[in-house]
């Protein structure tokens, strides 16, 4: 394989393989850079049309060259000019699409949130600068850079700044800035997006052996200083996306940065004066330039330049020309540059075409940030121009492109950002760099040809000046539009190198002035950021918070199955060895209706509202009265909205004349309160009422059954148990177990039964002197709702859903008909709520008694489906397998229903319907005997 | 009678020379909502012996710490076992429209102190937790990662997290996953 390094160039060996073959780099390098350097050119092949792609720029900017990493964890879609070679890596070309890991990704991402006095982005000379005057002031400063090295574009210039090289200086700054203590140092970090106040995310790739392969940053600063840099700028040209076209800046970057040479015979294409400090360059490392192609005219002022510098002497100077064709050789590469100008038209042998068409400041950050663009007819570029937020743009990032200017406007900028967040800069010396005079710049987009159809303006995307003109051919004019018409800038690189092009070539097309015209929306991320690293820790056990009861480890060691309600984890039911969930859960069942069974009910919200205006203020919100309840005494209740629809039911114990405890459904406890909150802050400010979660104060267990009052009995011998001194709807405190404890004679099974309330640090204490009774059986959700639903009680969320009021659930004694008002009761009022034919809550009996209807199901009226559309008349809230009943049974929301007691009804399953019969829905103990044992 | 259980009752302390992580269990905590301009205010601070502070986000400390939560809201901690302080505070202000609850197993506390403290709560606290901005004195309600907490700066390099005690679980999870890159001896 043909070496390509420069001669003296030595370091670490590294061994890699790309597309199949092997080979080696150095440490230091980017695969691209290794690539170069073994001499491989075509590197992918373009997605769509298939053309040989070769690297066409140094970092982030790269449009050609994306990579598959294969080991040691696949990775798709990497700019080979990013990657950071290492030993092993193994890497295949990609066009256009890569392909996701099949297996999970072993190494860990994290984020980090961060906050300063001063951001600076880029650690190029304007960065750096401005870096250390601002961190000179004892500013908290942070400095992310998305290189490896500090320096920005030196270590790829060679130019020498206070006497020194570059990146002896730049480690020199970093070294002062480490002495600073409120300074951070970010390398490797690309800041990605720039959101509102000074909000700033980027993604850092680190070292080696770090605690997470990447992290984010979510950085909040007071200042930010912008000192992104420029990119070079392309030209559209025919057959502008062979390999060996590249960026002047570049192949200097990878002769002066890595010691790879790109090629052995260069032709130059430029329009100012950049390009020759990289021919020079690579003419010094032994790169022939067989011409330079100038599109300015004025050769005298050229070669006044040009005298100065030695390597050149002699080099051809074509003033006035351009670029019309690049020929091939046989793997697709530049085998010769046609020129055209004054003197004609000539084919010169080259395997490296140079190309600079300038720059464009790097404004993506800035114009993330709200900042507006305008175009500098002097810079020929669009720069920064009137800020949105509080930051500001340093050096080449705002078209100062002189390294002595980018260090001087550096520690200006960095001064004032301090200083604008309060702190005081003593005087920072501008270090010292060489000042160079540049000649005015000429100005060329696009070389005009008969035929644009190789003339690209995305390489990545395949769009060719030809595709733009049959856009703009097409009556488009906005850039928006002829981007997405043409999908220009949408690839992985967003149109870095090429988007102003394309809104050059718009311009040209259109007859307008590209200042005009403007460019499409710079939008987050700058670069691709991978989805792992946006997770980050989010994964597993930790992606969504698991909340769990006081009584949740004896849950799981007695093997409970649980059940996902919100983020709770409630169990669902015990199984012994041996059962399926039918058989456990009509154990389970039977247990609480024939002997004593316990659940853990701790997850109900439970609010605390105190305060002389209470009753008052529960009168407003329930649907029936709360100040009449009696201090010791619980009322079940009912709330709505506005609209008239039930938003939660509960229970309310009156604790005291001005104090109640109030319960929720465990899913709307944060709601409830929320709730109470926006009534007394927003309509009734005037109540005086304070409401306070105490949610998890208190550990819960429900003991129901027909055994529950002698088991409370033997747990509670100072409490007076028996149904006249402890009757039902009322709450005791008493020792339970030897634990002080609140006690409800409350049920939502229909049996006797009993809710302990403890404090939670006591709720396994409790538990297991109820279950060590031996004769309670612990329960879970799944028999507790099967109990509730043969009783008829609704869960609000699963037989309710925002539509149905309590009327419809035939709780019109739930209702008030005395109150003045309460939330809702106007609703109730509308025709629409008193309908005959809405939707009740009614009970279903399919025929076959061992069917269980699935929950969701529609109800139809015939026993065959006419054609569509057919009228659903209901649906299916809830569906169980009875232990009490000996049969399935469902609940149901159902058109009229009450009104279809006796009538059958019909589910279509997929075959013939299935016969259903209406009844009430209250189907177990109607009469309420067994509530008191 | 069984045992308390402390809802990080299986949490294994973390103490390393740059980071320690421990449960502070069983605080009694009291939520004390009462208009800061009244009497009953006053009087509730001295019965506390500390003032009810009113400069939002920060807490006073003496016999107990009393954190600001809110424009008429305060949360009192006080040691393990102080009973009788629900009652104290109840009749120091008879008669007047206050609202005190016991919350005291409503969260637990956390305790985090060492020179990685601030870096830890970093991965997953979005307040600047700096000592020029966020020292000793100050608490604030906040997220940390996605647990609703309450979180105060002691002395040094400490901090208090008071967590929900159904996320705590969750919460001691995330803390000691983050704390592994941490723990330097």
């Amino acid at each position: 394989m043909t070496s390509r390094r420069r001669e003296g160039v030595a370091g670490e060996t590294l061994r890699f393989r790309y597309d199949g073959r092997d080979y080696e780099g150095l440490r230091g390098d980017t695969l691209a850079a290794a690539l170069l350097a073994n001499g491989v050119r075509a590197v992918v092949r373009s997605g769509g049309l298939g053309r040989p792609r070769g690297i066409y720029a140094s970092w982030t900017e790269e449009p050609n060259a994306l990579v598959q990493i294969e080991e040691p964890f696949p990775e798709p879609m990497l700019q080979a000019t990013t990657v950071e070679l290492y030993d092993g890596l193994v890497a295949t070309g990609l066009g256009g699409r890569g392909r996701l890991a099949d297996r999970p990704d072993p190494a860990r991402y994290d984020a980090v949130h961060a906050h300063c006095d001063v951001l600076v982005v880029g650690a190029g000379p304007a960065g750096l600068a401005a870096a250390t005057a601002a961190a000179a002031s004892g500013a908290r400063v942070i400095l992310a850079d998305d290189r490896p090295a500090a320096g920005g574009c030196l270590p790829d210039t060679g130019e020498t700044v206070d006497g020194v090289s570059g990146t002896t200086w730049a480690a020199g700054m970093l070294a002062e800035l480490a002495g600073r203590p409120e300074a951070r140092v970010l390398p490797r970090t690309t800041v990605f997006g720039y959101y509102d106040d000074n909000y700033l995310v980027a993604v850092e790739r680190r070292e080696e052996g770090a605690a997470s392969r990447e992290r984010i940053w979510r950085i909040r600063a007071r200042r930010v200083v912008l000192a992104t840099g420029a990119h070079e700028r392309p030209i559209a040209f025919a057959g502008n996306d062979r390999p060996g076209v590249m960026l002047a800046g570049a192949a200097r970057a990878y002769a002066n940065r890595y010691g790879v040479l790109a090629g052995r015979r260069a032709v130059v294409f430029t329009t100012g004066d950049g390009a020759y400090d990289a021919a020079r360059d690579l003419a010094a490392a032994g790169v022939e330039i067989a011409a330079v192609a100038d599109v300015r005219r004025d050769a005298h002022a050229l070669d006044e330049a040009l005298a100065v510098a030695g390597p050149l002497a002699g080099t051809e100077v074509l003033t006035g020309h351009v670029v019309t064709g690049v020929g091939s050789a046989p793997d697709g590469s530049v085998a010769s540059v046609t020129v055209s100008g004054p003197s004609g038209e000539r084919e010169i042998e080259a395997d490296l075409l140079l190309v600079s068409g300038g720059w464009n400041p790097v404004v993506h950050l800035f114009s993330q940030s709200g900042g507006a663009l305008r175009f500098d007819e002097e810079l020929h570029a669009f720069v920064p121009g009137e800020a949105a937020q509080a930051v500001e743009v340093a050096g080449a990032a705002r078209g100062v492109y002189t390294l002595a200017g980018c260090l001087e406007d550096g520690v200006a900028t960095g001064t004032r950002a301090a200083e604008a967040a309060g702190f005081r800069v003593p005087p920072h010396p501008v270090p010292a760099a060489e000042r160079v005079t540049a000649l005015p710049s000429g100005r060329l987009w696009l070389v005009p040809a008969d035929d644009y159809e190789t003339h690209f303006v995305d390489l990545q995307r395949e769009v060719t000046v030809a595709d733009v003109m049959r856009a703009t051919g097409a009556g488009l004019r906005s850039v928006e539009h002829v981007k997405r018409y043409t999908t220009a800038g949408t690839a992985h690189d967003q149109g870095k190198l090429f988007g102003v092009l394309t809104s050059a070539v718009v311009a040209h097309a259109t007859g307008v002035e590209i200042g005009d015209l403007g460019t499409t929306t710079f939008r987050a991320p700058y670069a691709p950021v991978s989805f792992a690293a946006l997770a980050g820790r989010d994964r597993g056990m930790l992606h969504d918070p698991v909340r769990v009861t006081s009584l949740h480890g004896w849950h799981a060691a007695h093997g409970a199955l649980f059940e996902n309600v919100g983020q709770w984890k409630r169990p669902w039911y015990y199984p012994r060895p041996g059962e399926d969930m039918e058989t456990a859960v009509l154990r389970e069942c039977r247990a609480v209706r024939e002997g004593a069974g316990a659940m853990d009910a701790s997850t109900l919200g439970k609010i605390d509202v105190q305060g002389p205006d209470a009753a008052e203020f529960l009168d407003r919100l329930y649907t029936n009265m709360m100040s009449t309840l009696k201090v010791g005494a619980i009322r079940y209740g009912v709330m709505c909205r506005a609209d008239g629809m039930v938003f939660d039911d509960g229970t309310v114990m009156r604790l005291a004349e001005d104090r109640f405890l109030a319960t929720t459904t465990t899913g709307n406890a944060a709601a409830v309160l929320d709730w109470m909150e926006e009534w007394l802050q927003t309509e009734w400010p005037s109540l005086r009422v304070y409401c306070t979660s105490v949610t998890e104060h208190w550990a819960t267990v429900a003991l129901a059954g027909p055994r529950s009052r002698e088991v409370l009995a033997g747990l509670a011998p100072g409490l007076a148990v028996d149904a006249a001194s402890f009757p039902f709807m009322t709450w005791r405190d008493a020792e339970v177990a030897g634990i002080p404890a609140r006690v409800c004679r409350i049920s939502f099974s229909g049996e006797l039964a009993y809710e302990i309330n403890v404090n939670a640090w006591d709720g396994l204490a409790l538990w297991e002197a109820v279950v060590g009774t031996g004769v309670v059986t612990p329960y879970g959700t799944e028999t507790m709702h099967v109990l509730r639903a043969e009783k008829g009680y609704p869960i609000i969320g699963q037989d309710t859903d925002g539509t149905v009021t309590p009327a419809d659930l035939g709780m019109d004694w739930v209702v008030s008909k005395k109150k003045a008002d309460f939330v809702g009761k106007r609703s109730h009022a509308r025709a629409d709520t008193s309908r005959p034919d809405r939707k009740h809550l009614v009970g279903l009996l399919p025929e076959d008694p061992g069917l269980l209807l699935p929950e969701g199901a529609h109800l139809v009226a015939t026993s065959r489906l006419p054609e569509p559309p057919v009228r659903a008349l209901g649906h299916v809230t809830s569906s169980y397998r009875s232990a009490a009943l000996g049969r399935t049974f469902a609940l149901a929301l159902v058109s009229g229903g009450r009104e279809r007691i006796g009538e059958r009804l019909y589910v279509p399953l997929g075959g013939d319907p299935v016969p259903v019969t209406v009844t009430h829905h209250v189907l177990y103990d109607p009469e309420g005997a067994r509530r008191d044992g | 009678m069984a045992e308390r259980l402390s809802p990080l009752a299986g949490f294994e302390p973390v103490s390393a020379e740059s980071l320690r992580i421990e449960e502070i269990p069983f605080l009694t905590q009291l939520d004390v909502r009462v208009d800061p301009k009244s009497r009953a205010a006053a009087e509730i601070g001295l019965a506390l012996g500390v003032p009810l502070p009113t400069e939002p986000g920060t807490y006073a400390s003496g016999d107990c710490d009393v954190l600001w939560t809110g424009p008429d809201e305060w949360l009192v901690l006080a040691p393990p076992g102080a009973e009788g302080l629900e009652g104290r505070l109840r009749e120091a202000c008879a008669g007047a429209h206050v609202g005190i609850t016991d919350v005291s197993a409503q969260r637990t506390a956390v305790l985090v102190d060492g020179p990685r403290s601030r870096d830890l709560l970093a991965h997953g606290c979005a307040l600047d937790l700096h000592p020029r901005v966020f020292g000793p004195g100050r608490c604030a309600q906040t997220v940390l990662a996605r647990a609703q907490v309450v979180l105060a700066a002691r002395e040094g390099d400490a901090f208090m997290i008071l967590v929900r005690s159904s996320f705590a679980g969750y919460l001691g999870a995330w803390l000691l996953d983050a704390a592994a890159e941490h723990l330097l001896d």
